[in-house]
């Protein structure tokens, strides 16, 4: 089987800087990471190896800047098996629409020249853009079943790579679970619920490290250049802007929590709130 | 032609696109709260665009809605209904909301961003080759822009607002919208509109997703994405037998209890009640947060409720300053006092 997990590395939440001319954020030169829901996409699918065994290999794509390839190498010290690497300026300023193409294209060369993907699995969705739209995004692409939001992934059975089999995964919803089976090659999104992310271990340090990642810009990916980065994107940013966080408000002063909880029930019915 | 080469080829042609659509999503037989919002915006948009406000939805038995869609604002319906669709499915839900955009244009569709509409919605706007925005907050007509969505939205956990625009013509313009954001309309019983029954032939098609089964979550109280009141606790309750006193109080407001991060990964309470960057965003009236201290990872989950009360013993703790009501003290003697307080007021009273 092939497990095929899309990550993205992210800047850390409190170090926003945006791009005053696209309006987009500023990725360069900033502290970034692998977005901490990708973890959890990782996790599952070398929990996934490891339950299916056999020949089972996990591939690691990322789409971003040269630095981005950190994120490759890390997943690998987390067990994947390979990268592989979306890069190129003419990628900048994607939105979903864009981003999920070019994640496509490059899933489509490696089903071809590596070995067929069966399995697809994003985190639910990135910390800074917070769409959670890439992995359905890529189901309608691929033309693949996906589930969004799972937190469990109760059975799988591969007939082998590339020759298809099933998967039954737990979605979250708001009012319980619903169970869903699918047939592969499917997409999934997860959940930090669904498992406990490893540490990397020294040998998969050392694995990430040597790891040779092969890196895919338009050409290599046969896109036609009006259909990537900001220029193939369906939607742009026309602004963006701080929101106006709220500030100190008022402190109940009292001297017994009696008293306090008086004086707050009184603010709260003023407020009308409750 | 393939798939890619088909999504590519649908035609880009705004002035082909008209009317708002909003997906009124049904679960377990009955609309979803956030559907009435929709309906409020989408007239809102509508009225400011000069064109009709339609509603679709997708199910087994959902015509028996199609009434009260229209009562709350919407001039058409559209029912795509078959025994088949008893259960949301991506796939299949998919391809059929799909087929039917294609086919009537609409200008702007607007969908919950609940579970099914952000996964749904995104699956639908490529098959549709055009744009979406998650999670918008506020929405309305560009009208200097030929009339196009501006639809804004938190990004970055809350920390940045971005205004979306759909600018190379791709229709529909799409957005989920976050619950409890707007109110919901109010109803006009017996309001004249069309109802549209569309055609429904799944003979051919072998759907590779299929449902199997619903858990229901067992707890009685309601979900934090539909609470109007939440009562949330954190490494400040020490233990699962501590969310009781906040269990008690949400029983007395009719609210919904939360929870920090440290407090799930400790064990003392599902995974379902976290709010917060890795957890779920809400949007109450009332947020009360219990021994919270309010790191940025949590604020990103709640900033927008209206009114936040911090109870905290550390009055140096950040979510203790950005409160609209702080309270200095130790929780399991102010809440049961609050509690009291309220019950005294008439609260929680069968």
């Amino acid at each position: 089987m092939h497990i095929l997990t899309c990550i993205k590395q992210t800047p850390a939440t409190d170090n926003v800087q945006i791009d005053a001319v696209t309006g987009t954020l500023k990725r360069e030169g900033m502290a970034a990471a692998i977005n901490p829901f990708d973890e959890y996409a990782i996790e599952e699918a070398v929990r996934i190896k490891e339950r299916v065994g056999g020949d089972t290999k996990v591939s690691c794509l990322t789409m971003g800047p040269p630095q981005a390839e950190e994120a490759l190498r890390d997943a690998i010290a987390r067990g994947a098996d390979a990268g592989f690497h979306v890069c190129g300026r003419e990628f900048a300023g994607a939105d979903t629409w864009a981003t999920s193409y070019a994640l496509f294209k490059a899933i489509e060369k490696i089903s071809k020249e590596v070995s067929p993907v069966d399995l697809v699995i994003c985190g639910k969705q990135t910390n800074d853009g917070d769409t959670g739209h890439i992995g359905p995004g890529l189901a309608a692409w691929l033309t693949w079943p996906n589930v969004a939001y799972v937190r469990k992934v109760e059975d799988i059975k591969s007939n082998g790579t590339g020759q298809g089999g099933t998967i039954v995964v737990h979605r979250l919803m708001e009012d319980g679970i619903d169970v869903l089976e699918m047939d592969l090659p499917a997409v999934i999104a997860v959940i930090k619920e669904i498992n406990e992310p490893r540490v990397p271990s020294l040998k998969g340090k050392m694995a990430g490290k040597k790891a040779v990642i092969p890196r895919w810009d338009a050409a290599a990916l046969n896109i036609s250049l009006d259909h990537v980065g900001l220029k193939g994107s369906p939607t742009i940013v026309s602004k963006s802007f701080r929101p106006s966080m709220k500030t100190g408000g008022t402190r109940i002063e009292g001297n017994s929590p009696e008293e306090k909880a008086r004086k707050l029930v009184e603010k709260l019915k003023e407020l009308k709130v409750i | 032609m393939s798939n890619e080469q088909s999504i590519l080829s649908i035609p880009i042609s705004p002035e082909t696109h008209k009317d708002v659509w909003v997906y009124a999503e049904v679960r377990h037989d009955n609309l979803i709260p956030t559907v009435f919002e929709l309906l409020f915006l989408g007239k809102k948009l509508a009225a400011d665009l000069n064109e009709k406000l339609c509603a679709v939805i997708i199910g087994k038995n959902v015509s028996q809605h199609a009434q009260t869609l229209i009562d709350h604002g919407a001039d058409k319906v559209y029912a795509i209904e078959h025994d088949h669709l008893e259960q949301f499915v991506d796939e299949t839900y998919a391809k059929l909301l799909t087929d039917l955009l294609l086919k009537e244009k609409p200008n702007k569709l607007l969908l919950p961003a609940s579970t099914i509409g952000r996964s749904f919605g995104s699956r639908v706007a490529v098959q549709a080759n055009t744009g979406i925005t998650a999670d918008a907050t506020e929405l309305s007509i560009n009208k200097e822009k030929g009339g196009l969505l501006n639809a804004t939205r938190p990004s970055f956990g809350g920390t940045l607002m971005a205004t979306i625009l759909c600018v190379r013509g791709h229709r529909p313009e799409t957005a989920t919208v976050r619950p409890m954001t707007f109110p919901r309309a109010t109803p006009e019983p017996g309001r004249k509109g069309d109802v549209v029954k569309v055609p429904v032939d799944l003979s051919g098609f072998k759907p590779r997703e299929r449902h199997i089964r619903f858990e229901p979550e067992v707890s009685q109280e309601i979900d934090i994405s539909q609470a109007t009141i939440i009562i949330s606790g954190g490494y400040g309750v020490g233990g699962a037998n501590g969310f009781n006193a906040l269990h008690d109080l949400a029983k007395t407001l009719g609210g919904a209890v939360g929870a920090s991060r440290r407090a799930v990964d400790s064990g003392w309470i599902s995974y379902r009640h976290q709010i917060g960057l890795t957890g779920r965003v809400v949007r109450p009236k009332l947020y009360i947060a219990a021994g919270i201290s309010g790191q940025i990872q949590h604020l990103a989950g709640m900033n927008s409720a209206e009114t936040i009360v911090c109870i905290n013993k550390d009055p140096e703790a950040p979510l203790m300053k950005l409160a609209t009501l702080s309270v200095q003290g130790d929780l399991f003697e102010i809440l049961p006092a609050i509690n009291k307080e309220l019950q005294k007021c008439g609260f929680g009273a069968k």
